[in-house]
């Protein structure tokens, strides 16, 4: 469902006495009728003949959050789950807004359920209330009398279905704190039993994503861009594309970055492009390639590092710890560019509405950044911006850059078409794969002391990367002290007790664009963490499990959660150093996005090719809402880390990527892995994230498992580059 | 150019050579067939011609007149119901975006093979790619859809 529909709903609901509930600014309880049409941004909607709507302030990239939040609103309201249907929220930054980020819509940071947690079960209680109130007052009886069940209220012998109160129930006060259910009594919450909501029309391809819409006369558009980052046009030649049947025209977008190719159909614009030429001023580009790029990188951290993120109790008591200790390991990695490459290639519609504004369709990760672009670059308030979110055919962080960087070249693209015909921009696989806005590349070089008695005495961690927040918007909220905490995440912060530890961070600049990929900066921390973690314990003599819960005694709650998961990883993995034939176990554990993750791979190697048999996981995010999609996040979330481990990089010739579609950036496939067993550590505590937490262990618990089968240390990625696998 | 699609007969106006896949989408609206790769890399354009499992993407248009075109939105045969109830049951989608392409080869799998081992499953769906990897929920909704059929 569509905010265009929502909007023609509630409207209609309104005029017909529908009832709408959701929060002021301030984060007050507020509803809204007949009486109060002004409210178009509820959180649950009820309408007159009692069908129940939860209104989506987050996306849907298929991590579950539709149904997640679905489930909130049912659970207190006391509907069935599937006696609520959903649609996605407009954008408005003051009441959709993520409550971790401010005055901004946007899903990210595996915040989703963490953030909206209370939001919608207050909406749902609200709910649940004024109708109880309504049937209460109608049937002179107390409410307390009264509950919902099955779609009806009843109670005392009574028994009305919800139609029959929503009208009554909109002219009520709303109430200011309606009591939420006590968890022992969640039905839905918590139940393993609960199906998605979108089952179905993905199921049989009625799912509208952005790909998908078509509006009336629309152009497609596609862009050709510099074969360098940071690539200026100087100009173009289309002359070729003209009289190519489809193609309308092409046009070079006013900041340089590219020629927009305008034509009828997809496909017309795919080979419009084709036949454009161009000039590139190449004077600002990179033109470095990986190898020269690794050099620098392994330069900078065997140089003194530009920040210092972790100095207590200082680098010389470091230095003195691992001097002094009796044995130490040491070792320098070297992670490259990743490319998100989710299934639907970016894309989104721009349309001209009656009001001189512009309606927006987009599987829109951050509705606030959106709307922005199209209010600067279309120069255009607030109000005649609309945002139209529909289904995100994945994401895993690139559908919302800090740049906004694709839907200011939809705009752009807009505004020299001459804003006369709705737009869509499609990127092509090949524009996703060489278009930048990668996972950054990476150097850690780490030195570890092991003391006397097996447990780690220094620390020492220089890493250099390319900042993801610097020289964005988010600059100034996000870096302090000159440091981009996202590069070293998960490092100086480690819930293990490692008495003297210094990390120093050192940035790499480049014209290649990067941004956020699924778990950020742990998606290489955790390897290095997780990877030197088994080489002192291997140091140690000591079994890799019983090593880390050394240094997880226990004194903090992290140190807790994280040693729960690791011991629940293990029983239910078997760990033994006492195998079967052929197989060998790995593991890693890390804390990420305020869960806790434990993986322990197995593997077989046969003919020299490893085969990743099993991964079994432990997770802890707090209370589980809905544990099958949390299962089904850590199968993705392992799924897409080992995919991305085992054979994917993102190199540069002469500044230019190497890559070009999936056959050379090999997506993970069906037969590559094993099962995925996940088990969820009970928890009262609040529900924190799960699409992005079960990516950082998997590849360091695999490469802890392939050295154990070969020892073979892979200290650079993808494995590939070490291994065959089956 | 005619096709016949979903049992429907068609008269398209694109060029001959213009992949089927954007006929469907772009001229006849089927969009439950997706474009993810454009070179018979990822499954997500997997249609039927005449029963059988092509890449749309690369299949030209002119190449399937004479022929059954079959997308997502035509599929209506036993061995198809019993596959997207399995994936219902199961709740195998996340984002959904290959999902199409994985249910039309699903279902050319089982109607070659009605009990496909796990090998025979990986070996068929391994041209079908899906970036949430909801692969062993495939493999087992593909082996539950398999019961439905013989039950």
């Amino acid at each position: 469902m569509t905010i265009e529909s929502t909007r023609r709903g509630f409207l209609k609901g309104a005029a017909a006495a529908g009832l709408t509930i959701g929060f002021r600014p301030d984060g007050v309880l507020a509803a809204s009728s007949a009486g109060n049409p002004a409210m178009l941004t509820p959180f649950v909607r009820i309408d007159p003949d009692g069908a129940v709507t939860a209104i989506i302030k987050h996306f849907e990239m298929g991590q579950g959050t539709s149904t997640g939040l679905a489930t909130l609103i049912a659970e207190e309201f006391g509907l069935d789950l599937d006696q609520v249907s959903y649609a996605f929220a407009p954008s408005n930054p003051r009441i959709y807004n993520n409550l971790f980020f401010g005055p901004l819509q946007g899903t990210g940071g595996s915040t989703a359920m963490a953030n909206s947690f209370l939001q919608y079960r207050q909406a749902g209680a609200a709910a649940r209330e004024m109708l109880l109130q309504a049937a209460a007052d109608h049937w002179n009886m107390d409410k307390s009398e009264l509950a919902i069940s099955d779609g009806m209220v009843a109670g005392g012998g009574k028994a009305a279905p919800l139609a029959d109160f929503v009208a009554a129930a909109a002219a009520l006060e709303v109430p200011v704190d309606p009591p939420l259910k006590d968890p022992e009594d969640f039905v839905l919450i918590g139940n393993p039993n609960t199906a998605r909501l979108d089952n179905l029309p993905k199921v049989t391809g009625q799912a509208v994503f952005a790909m998908d819409k078509h509006v009336p006369d629309q152009m497609i558009a596609v862009i050709l861009r510099s074969p360098k980052f940071g690539g200026l046009l100087n100009g173009f030649n289309a002359s070729d594309a003209e009289g190519m049947p489809g193609f309308v025209h092409a046009a070079a977008l006013p900041n340089k970055a590219g020629v927009a190719v305008f034509a009828d159909s997809t496909w017309a614009a795919i080979q419009a492009r084709d036949a454009v030429t161009a000039d590139w001023d190449f004077s600002m580009a990179e033109s470095r390639s990986s190898d020269q790029m690794t050099a620098e990188l392994s330069n900078m951290v065997n140089s003194e590092p530009e920040f210092v993120v972790r100095g207590e109790p200082g680098l010389e008591a470091v230095e003195i710890a691992l001097d002094s200790s009796p044995s130490s390991v040491e070792a320098e990695y070297s992670l490259p560019y990743l490319c998100h490459a989710m299934m639907e290639p970016l894309n989104c519609v721009i349309e001209p509405a009656s009001d001189g504004g512009v309606v927006v369709h987009d599987g829109c990760q951050s509705p606030t950044a959106t709307h922005n672009v199209m209010m600067q670059v279309l120069g255009l308030p607030f109000e005649k911006v609309r945002i139209n979110t529909l289904f995100a055919g994945g994401s895993f962080g690139r559908r919302f850059s800090a740049a906004a960087d694709y839907h200011v070249e939809a705009a752009l693209a807009f505004a020299v078409s001459g804003g006369k015909r709705p737009v869509k921009l499609v990127w092509t696989r090949e524009d996703d794969i060489k278009g930048g806005y990668y996972r950054p590349v990476f150097a850690h070089k780490v030195r570890v002391g092991v003391g006397p008695d097996g447990s780690i005495a220094g620390w020492d961690h220089r890493i250099a990367g390319q900042s993801i927040f610097k020289g964005t918007f988010f600059e100034q909220v996000v870096v302090q002290n000159g440091i981009d905490f996202t590069s070293v995440e998960g490092i100086p912060d480690t819930p293990y007790a490692i008495p003297a530890q210094f990390v120093g961070l050192t940035d790499f600049k480049s014209p290649v664009t990067v941004t956020w990929l699924r778990s950020v900066g742990h998606t290489h921390t955790a390897y290095v963490m997780e990877t030197m973690m088994d080489m002192a314990a291997g140091k140690a003599g000591i079994d890799p499990v019983e090593f880390r819960l050394l240094h997880l005694p226990g004194d903090t709650p992290d140190q807790k959660r994280m040693r729960a998961v690791l011991e629940l990883a293990a029983e239910k993995s078997g760990w033994s150093r006492n195998l079967s034939e052929g197989l060998y176990q790995g593991v890693a554990v890390h804390k990420s996005f305020d869960s806790f993750v434990a993986e322990v791979a197995e593997v077989s190697v046969r003919d020299g090719a490893v085969k990743i048999e099993k991964m079994t996981c432990a997770v802890d995010c707090g209370l589980a809402v809905n544990p099958d999609i949390i299962k089904a996040q850590i199968e993705s979330a392992v799924g897409y880390g080992l995919g991305l481990a085992m054979r994917n990089e993102i190199t540069l010739t002469d500044g230019e990527v190497d890559q070009w579609n999936f056959p050379d950036y090999e997506p993970l496939r069906i037969g590559d892995i094993g099962m995925i067993e996940t088990h969820i550590v009970p928890s009262s505590e609040a529900p924190t994230g799960i699409g992005e937490p079960g990516t950082p262990p998997a590849a360091p618990a695999v490469a802890n498992a392939v050295h154990a089968a070969t020892g073979i240390r892979m200290m650079s990625l993808p494995f590939s580059k070490h291994i065959d696998f089956a | 150019m005619k096709l016949s699609i979903n049992r429907t007969e068609y008269d398209v106006k694109a060029e001959p050579d213009t992949p089927l896949l954007w006929v469907l989408r772009d001229e006849l609206g089927l969009t439950g067939t997706k474009f993810g790769c454009g070179v018979a890399a990822c499954g997500a354009c997997t249609v039927h011609v005449d029963g059988v499992p092509v890449r749309s993407c690369v299949t030209y248009a002119e190449d399937a007149e004479g022929s059954e075109v079959t997308t997502i939105e035509g599929l209506d045969s036993r061995i198809a119901q019993a596959v997207q109830r399995a994936w219902v049951e199961l709740n195998v989608v996340q984002c959904g975006y290959c999902q199409s392409g994985q249910i039309m080869s699903a279902v050319g799998l089982l109607s070659e093979i009605p009990s496909p081992t796990s090998e025979e499953i990986d070996d068929y769906m391994f041209g079908n790619v899906c970036r949430c990897a909801t692969y062993q929920r495939i493999r087992a909704a593909v082996a539950r859809a398999a019961e439905i059929i013989e039950a």
